[in-house]
């Protein structure tokens, strides 16, 4: 019995029986749509994720409190508080005089209730050094940004992101504005020009005070989160690298580089460390989805068995005009794989049409997100579903193939 | 000799309890013969007809089949010796409803190796040799029980085999069909194909030339048939 024989019995097996070989493919339909959807959607974000660091630009260098090993990124990117790094290392970095180095800006960081007027909202503040403006390249629509003698005396003054001048005066014009961060009144001296994009950090969605007046009035505290330092040229990271951690062991009494309590990293570097995190995501949802997929498995073998019962006198016939057990068995085996085929392949397609949708809405919302359908995720889709469909097919047909043709012509 | 058997017997076990279904059965069938073999149900000549058609193996005794010893061989030659040496007629068609009536009759030509186009061309050759050139498309779901014994009947001679075994062929049918599904089976006989008809009904039996009687699986009669029946197609009745 030829293969192309048995493809179209299994056809018109399928064909005639509409109803129930749909509800046998739902499980491997949804199983390889929801890998594809995954897939796809764990590659967009990521794909979102990464053109934001890199639209901080290649030649920034940021540096972190605590150590963390050669690829993994330091503790501190979970949110664990550390306190090793403090306002005068960004400084003695600066004293250095790094021929390379165009500017360092310090970083701290909260979350409070904003009000101006009758509007109150929970915004995130930054508290920065004059620097900010240069080493992040940001661009001022209205008013200025603060200034090095405003960042040194504790200055009470703001520069707000332009969605929230939007949220917060709507039509009323900000600058000059007194709005209140957790008690304090700050005089707000300029708003950002919209940047666009930016899904973890925004500038457009942040308030930005002195670095100081942030420490002492807003936080309470005497470190900071983070800093970047700008270089001139991406070809001279390494040697600003290396010339930033001397400073900062040499400010923290550290003979050892394994004693380190900072981390120093380029944005290429840091790009690799969030692929990794990224990463580890996308592959736990496969996997979670890959369950789906054995589930529906279960289901077809659950089916196809039911099929070789109700077909037990089929089977006997077919065993009495000359089939051999393996002619039984390649008939029920291929029948599986061309449902679980047929499955697969529009399972890929539904994947492909959700992932499109979810692109097209979110690029409505104006994220920058990319579809991303790798040629690796619908292969991976067609190949676990003829696995599924060849490992839970055995089980049926060899149980059709095992019958004994009296025992199954006799089968009422 | 087209078939010999020589002190076959078949034995079933359930459990502790073991029935002698066949208990020592000789005979010789030659080609060309139309033979009957008679007997009440339980007497064991269904179990003799899947034996002597390969579907099942004896328990003792020797089989030979064109003088080639048929116990010795494996599953897979059973099944190209069922599917090149003989054709079946069931009591009960045994047609598939998911198939049309040409594909049934085409099923056996595909474990033949039998190209499609080929296939097609002999379905349809025999099954305008039954009368049923009309009904090729039609599912056997929506046939007479006569018209599914003659697609039946069609599916047993595609690959044209040395012996058509025909177990109660008429015994769901009315006695009109049933006639007519004999006076097929004498008329190809007289062609020359050798027909082994199981049966418990004397009537039906005496259409064939020869009648081999069991009873408790032993032989108890091997006779010619002297006053064999013959349905006249002018006067539509049966003639002794």
């Amino acid at each position: 019995m030829d293969l192309r024989e048995t493809v179209k019995n299994s056809y018109l097996m399928l064909v005639r029986n509409k109803m129930r070989s749909f509800l046998t493919m739902l499980g491997i339909i949804i199983g390889v749509m929801s890998v594809i959807v995954v897939m796809s959607l764990g590659e967009s974000a990521q794909g979102l994720i990464l053109n934001e660091v890199k639209s901080l630009g290649s030649n920034l260098i940021g540096v972190l409190p605590g150590k963390s090993d050669d690829s993994g990124p330091p503790a501190s990117v979970y949110g664990i508080v550390i306190t090793s790094l403090k306002n005068n290392d960004g400084q003695e970095i600066l004293k250095e005089n790094h021929p390379n180095v165009e500017g360092i800006a310090m970083y701290v960081q909260g979350t409070d209730v904003v009000s101006w007027n009758a509007t109150s909202v929970v915004e995130t503040f930054v508290g920065t050094t004059a620097s900010y403006i240069n080493v992040e390249d940001a661009k001022i629509e209205d008013g200025r940004f603060f200034t090095v003698d405003e960042e040194m005396s504790n200055a009470k003054v703001a520069v707000i992101g332009s969605d929230v001048a939007e949220q917060i005066f709507g039509d009323q014009e900000p600058i000059g504005s007194q709005i209140k961060i957790k008690k304090t009144n700050f005089t707000v001296v300029g708003v950002f020009e919209k940047r666009g994009g930016g899904l973890v950090q925004s500038q457009d969605k942040q308030i930005f005070v002195p670095i100081k007046t942030a420490q002492n009035l807003l936080l309470g505290i005497n470190y900071i989160n983070y800093m970047r330092i700008k270089v001139d040229k991406p070809e001279n990271i390494d040697s600003v690298i290396s010339t930033t951690e001397e400073v900062l062991r040499r400010n923290h009494n550290i003979q050892d580089p394994k004693d380190d309590d900072f981390t120093v990293r380029s944005s290429a570097a840091a790009l690799d460390a969030i692929s990794q995190i990224t990463d580890a995501i996308k592959f736990f949802l496969v996997a979670v989805s890959a369950i789906s997929l054995l589930v529906g498995g279960f289901g077809i073998m659950n089916i196809m068995l039911a099929t070789v019962q109700e077909r037990t006198k089929e089977i006997g016939l077919r065993k009495a005009v000359g089939a051999t057990n393996f002619d039984i068995t390649l008939q029920f085996l291929v029948e599986t794989v061309f449902i679980t085929f047929v499955s697969g392949a529009i399972g890929i397609i539904l994947g492909i049409l959700i992932s499109w949708i979810v692109a097209v809405v979110a690029q409505a919302l104006d994220y920058s997100w990319p579809l991303i359908i790798s040629p690796w995720s619908i292969f991976l889709g067609s190949f676990v579903s003829i696995s599924v469909g060849l490992i839970f097919g055995i089980v049926p047909a060899r149980k059709a193939s095992e019958l004994h043709p009296i025992e199954a012509l006799r089968y009422e | 000799m087209l078939i010999s058997v020589k002190n076959l017997k078949k034995d079933y076990s359930e459990g502790e309890v073991t029935t002698n279904v066949l208990r020592g059965i000789t005979f010789d069938i030659h080609k060309g013969e139309f033979v009957s073999i008679m007997g009440p149900s339980g007497s064991g000549k269904s179990t003799l007809m899947h034996i002597l058609s390969f579907l099942d193996k004896p328990t003792f005794g020797e089989y030979f089949f064109e003088d080639k010893e048929i116990n010795t061989l494996t599953d897979d030659q059973l099944a190209s010796m069922r599917s090149k040496k003989v054709g079946f007629i069931f009591q009960s068609f045994n047609l598939l409803n998911r198939a049309t009536v040409l594909e049934n009759v085409m099923l056996p030509m595909i474990y033949a190796g039998i190209p499609y186009s080929e296939r097609v061309f002999r379905a349809k050759q025999f099954l305008s040799e039954v009368g049923l050139d009309h009904r090729i498309n039609y599912s056997p779901a929506n046939l007479s029980g006569g018209e599914k014994q003659r697609v039946a009947i069609a599916r047993a001679l595609v690959n044209n085999p040395e012996v058509i075994f025909a177990d109660e062929p008429t015994g769901n049918l009315d006695s009109k069909s049933g006639y007519q599904v004999m006076k097929i089976l004498q008329e190809l006989n007289q062609k020359g194909n050798t027909i082994i008809l199981v049966t418990h009904e004397k009537n039906t039996a005496e259409h064939a030339e020869r009648i081999i009687q069991i009873k408790d699986g032993l032989i108890v009669g091997d006779n010619k048939v002297l006053q064999r029946q013959f349905f006249d197609t002018e006067k539509e009745e049966l003639k002794k």
